[in-house]
């Protein structure tokens, strides 16, 4: 029984609640066992409020049955990545430092998934303060890929990709800053979606480079991202960068086919460093694109080259200044033992709560912005990052949407980059642009690698183009298959 | 050898908008209730975000534009980082590299030890707004009990308002901040309450010694932090000049010499004395960058016009004005303006009333600052609005009442207002006069017969002015005065010496 509804697409879950088959408390429930059973092997949720949850859920069918307005996700749960404030949860971006932290107030997308009605099921774990392309930077401990729990599910929203991988939440939110939503989603054979910046509200969503981080979600299928992408869209006068846009309905246009539709297919995203396996099935991909009469064209992306660099420098200056807050004052970890000095006591509360990629990250912003360092640097970065939106806005003159992967490999090992940074940094490479240039991005299923581990498709377009994303994502997901397969653990 | 003093100041006013600059918390003065004016912004919690407060942003335009700066048509955003309890967020949000104004200046008059009056321009570098921080509160009973942080202050608009190193004195230096003050409360941009905090001054101090070849050497520049009056500021920069020049004669370091760096001291007013806080061997890194939550400002020439078109007029050129306009001395002028812009508006309401500058500068200068001095009221709650005011001064240039009748007036309705607590109408002065019969009669024939009868009453004074006995004359008036109510006393005299000749 329980795998019927976890396997349940979006839209019948909600055509099954919004007629009264299925009960929210009912629906809610069996994603919690399902959680209670299986989490405990994949690591994906740092905080379950069962009685919440069903509160939420009974709450949710209650106003069903009296015949009240029900919003676009009514009754349907939804897991929240750790980074996200929601009133009375716990917050602590899987870090020590915000052990014990719980935000008073909400994320305008938390207030907004409640608006639309859905049950907020647990929050997911992820690499600590967001900095991670694996989800092992967590105080709580790796989050597993559920096809392969040797395996990375990538990051650094690791527990919102593994908990619709593996059927423990049909929807998850997430935070994506260099591809942190796209990348795990391919690793984890589900859809992610990274929106333009601007389009959902960043108030309540605890910075790691402000000028790079976008809200997106996770799910199963792309009418799943698409719905869930309406309910958190729109302007929020708490975000002052937040852009006064209609929200599209993207549930009733997504599963409309785009005709004459251009390709365009970066050569600098086929180049070295990508496998093999993961390029084929890239490009038997596109070769679906084409059969469906789409015309792909060969583009360049000429400062790609430039693109981990740049988001290297500017995440990390941001991420210096987002988290010097995390000082043991006002909330937080604080040390017990300290010299008696305010100096000491920041230190040692600082050197006790951050983790290693945290600390390598923040000395390098530091460094970074550092006088006589900031103009070699910081600006040398905002510069590049300009010709990388350039290089984009180029590309989209002649194209609709631009096709390539969205990781050089399938999900490697746990501890097999840990040791090297640079590696590990480097499987974001196809990814980084699109946040450095602020434009919408998305990950799908595509195929598997021999072994049997996911691979995905990334497309991206113009800015605020993510009704376009969405209708070519979909063309392609009506053609395959992909996107129906399941963990074998989860059947 | 003699020397120059050499002071520039950074003045942090806070402007005075109901709300702080990035939310929607009130920034009311409130020390006894400790972070109760606070949200998740102005806490800095993870994930609040800043969103700027527009009239704030206007009023700090408002001041530039009062300080005679550029307005820039671009500004941006940056966040200054240090680490400090009051400081939430790890960093403040300040303006750097492009603040939103620069290059004004302010007139201030001095007066030198010879007592020659002479203008003194003060230069301003920039202004550029910021957020203010918390207080921290430290245990002051020596038992080394917690200290505690209040964020209630947290986030409070200010304009730091930098000058160059323009002023030559401590004098001026106070001249200048009370300047400052008098426009800011003039523009409405700041209480500039000092003891609330709402001006608060840095002074950066050094002296250029004469060489006997003619050259100069400068002393280390020495910024004195956190001066909250404007006597401590003259204070401290009195103390700080003898002891550099003592320094100086007792050591010879100059600036940039080593020893010689910049250095920060504080001031204690109960000893009179700065002390040292730190030496800067290098300064501070703040790593300013641009703030990505927020976008920048763009100013256009119509939002300036509108800004410009509220704005009353500022201090200096009101001034010249009063001399201008109403032929006022610049003592005068100055007097009036200096009581702050309602009074200045009060004087101008009577002035144009009654039709006379000068007769209303009197009477304002000493009648009205006198009873509102007593009363200890503002000019907005003294009794006798300007329009009565200006109608009873208008009837002394009408020479329809005299100005001992207008003073018996003014007293009568002053009194009237302490029995009744009504605010006097206009018609109160004519039912006055009339009721005490203060007009001036000009009906030269009643004043005739009168003075024919007291004549004939009188011949004995009239033979005694006739001798040269000028004195007799007094009684006389007197006599007609009795009997003619609001005569002019000088047409009685002259009528009476006429007539006895």
């Amino acid at each position: 029984m329980s795998s019927i509804i976890t396997s349940l697409p979006l839209t019948s879950l909600i055509q099954q609640l919004r007629s009264g088959e299925l009960r929210s408390v009912e629906v809610t429930t069996t994603y919690l066992d399902a959680i209670a059973d299986r989490d405990a092997a994949l690591g994906a949720f740092v905080h379950v409020d069962r009685e919440d949850a069903l509160q939420q859920a009974a709450d949710a069918d209650a106003r069903r049955s009296a015949g009240q307005a029900n919003g676009l996700l009514a009754g349907v749960p939804v897991a929240i990545k750790d980074v996200l404030c929601v009133t009375g949860q716990p917050a602590t971006c899987a870090s020590r430092m915000l052990k014990g932290f719980v935000p008073p107030y909400d994320a305008t997308a938390i207030t907004k998934l409640k608006q639309a009605g859905a049950v907020l099921v647990g929050r997911t774990n992820m690499d600590e303060f967001a900095m991670g392309s694996s989800g092992e930077n967590s105080a709580f401990g790796p989050t597993r890929n559920p096809w392969d729990p040797e395996r990375i599910p990538g990051g650094s929203s690791s527990g919102s990709a593994v908990a619709v991988a593996a059927r423990l939440a049909p929807l998850a939110l997430g935070s994506d800053t260099g591809g942190s939503i796209r990348q795990p989603a391919s690793l984890c054979g589900i859809v992610g979606l990274k929106p333009t910046y601007g389009r959902v509200s960043r108030y309540g969503l605890i910075a790691y480079a402000s000028s790079l981080d976008q809200i997106g979600p996770f799910a199963t299928d792309v009418v799943g991202a698409a719905i869930l992408l309406e309910a958190i869209s729109g302007h929020d006068p708490r975000d002052s960068t937040s852009v006064n846009l209609p929200v599209p309905a993207h549930s009733q246009s997504v599963d409309q086919p785009l005709a004459g539709l251009r390709i365009g297919v970066p050569v600098e995203h086929f180049a070295e460093g990508l496998d093999a396996e993961v390029e084929r099935t890239v490009r038997e991909a596109l070769a679906v694109y084409k059969s469906l009469g789409a015309e792909l064209k060969e583009i360049h992306l000429p400062h790609t080259k430039y693109a981990v660099a740049t988001y290297y420098l500017i995440a990390t200056s941001e991420a210096s200044s987002n988290l010097a807050r995390y000082d043991g004052v006002h909330y937080g970890h604080r040390a017990e033992e300290f010299g008696g000095s305010l100096i000491s006591m920041y230190e040692a509360s600082r050197g006790e709560g951050f983790g290693d990629e945290v600390k390598r990250r923040i000395m390098l912003g530091v460094f970074a912005l550092s006088a006589g360092y900031a103009d070699k640097y910081y600006t040398k970065a905002l510069q590049v990052r300009r010709l990388i939106r350039g290089d984009f806005d180029a590309a989209f003159q002649e194209v609709d949407v631009i096709a390539g992967p969205v990781t050089p490999t399938a999900a490697f090992k746990l501890g097999e980059k840990t040791s090297d940074p640079l590696s590990m940094y480097l499987s974001d490479i196809y990814t980084i642009s699109a946040n450095l240039a602020g434009i919408p991005g998305i990950s799908i299923p595509c195929g598997f690698t021999s072994t049997g581990l996911p691979i995905g498709l990334q497309l991206q377009a113009a800015p605020f183009e993510e009704e376009r994303l969405l209708r070519v994502a979909r063309m392609f997901e009506r053609e395959t298959e992909w996107h129906l397969r399941q963990p074998a653990s989860t059947l | 050898m003699s020397y120059d003093v050499i002071i520039g100041l950074e003045v942090h006013v806070q402007l005075q908008t109901q709300t702080k600059i990035f939310c929607g918390c009130s920034t009311a003065f409130n020390p006894d209730h400790p972070n109760v004016q606070t949200c998740p912004v102005c806490l800095g919690l993870p994930g609040a975000l800043p969103v700027l407060n527009r009239h704030g942003f206007q009023l700090a335009v408002k001041t530039a534009l009062g300080l005679n700066c550029q307005i820039a048509s671009f500004t941006k955003w940056d966040r200054k980082q240090y680490f400090y309890p009051d400081l939430p967020k790890g960093y403040q949000i300040s303006q750097f590299d492009l603040p939103f104004s620069h290059d004004g200046h302010v007139d201030v008059e001095t007066t030198s030890e010879s007592g020659d009056k002479s203008i003194r321009r003060v230069r301003i570098l920039r202004a550029h707004m910021e957020e203010d921080a918390g207080k921290n509160m430290h245990d002051e009973s020596g038992r080394g009990r917690d200290s505690k942080v209040d964020l209630n202050r947290a986030g409070t608009p200010l304009v730091e308002i930098v000058t160059q190193p323009d002023l030559r004195s401590a004098e001026e230096a106070r001249r200048f901040l009370e300047e400052l003050k008098l426009l800011l409360t003039y523009l409405g941009v700041s209480d500039c309450n000092m003891q609330e905090g709402s001006l608060r001054c840095d002074a950066n101090v050094n002296l250029h010694i004469h060489q006997p070849d003619g050259s100069r050497v400068a002393t280390p520049i020495v910024e004195v932090k956190n001066l909250n009056s404007f006597r401590f500021t003259e204070q401290a920069i009195l103390f700080e000049v003898q002891r550099q020049w003592d320094e100086f004669q007792r050591t010879g370091i100059k600036l940039g010499d080593k020893g010689g760096h910049k250095a920060t001291r504080g001031y204690n007013p109960d000893r009179g004395e700065t002390y040292i806080l730190r030496e800067k061997e290098e300064a501070a890194d703040y790593r300013y960058f641009p703030d990505p939550d927020l976008v920048p400002v763009l100013v256009t020439e119509t939002q300036l016009a509108a800004i410009r078109s509220e704005m009353c007029e500022p201090p200096a050129p009101r001034r010249e004005r009063f001399h201008a306009d109403y032929q006022l001395t610049p003592y005068d002028a100055a007097v009036i303006i200096d009581q702050g812009r309602l009074f200045a508006d009060y004087f101008e309401a009577v002035a144009k009333t009654c039709g006379d500058g000068k007769q209303a500068a009197n009477w304002i200068t000493q009648d009205v600052l006198r009873e509102t001095k007593q009363r200890d009221q503002s000019i907005a709650e003294f009794a006798i609005r300007p329009e009565v005011l200006g109608t009873l001064l208008g009837q002394i240039n009408q020479k329809r009442i005299t100005i001992k009748s207008a003073r018996e007036v003014f007293g009568d309705l002053l009194t009237e207002f302490d029995e009744t607590a009504a605010i006097p109408a206009a018609s109160r002065i004519d039912e006055i006069v009339t009721t005490k019969g203060l007009a001036i009669v000009e009906d030269t024939g009643a004043i005739d017969a009168a003075i024919t009868a007291v004549l004939g009453r009188n011949a004995k004074a009239v033979a005694d002015f006739k001798e040269g006995n000028q004195k007799a004359i007094g009684a006389l008036i007197g006599q007609v005065m009795r009997e003619v109510k609001g005569a002019d006393p000088q047409t009685v005299r002259e009528k009476i010496i006429a007539a006895m000749q």
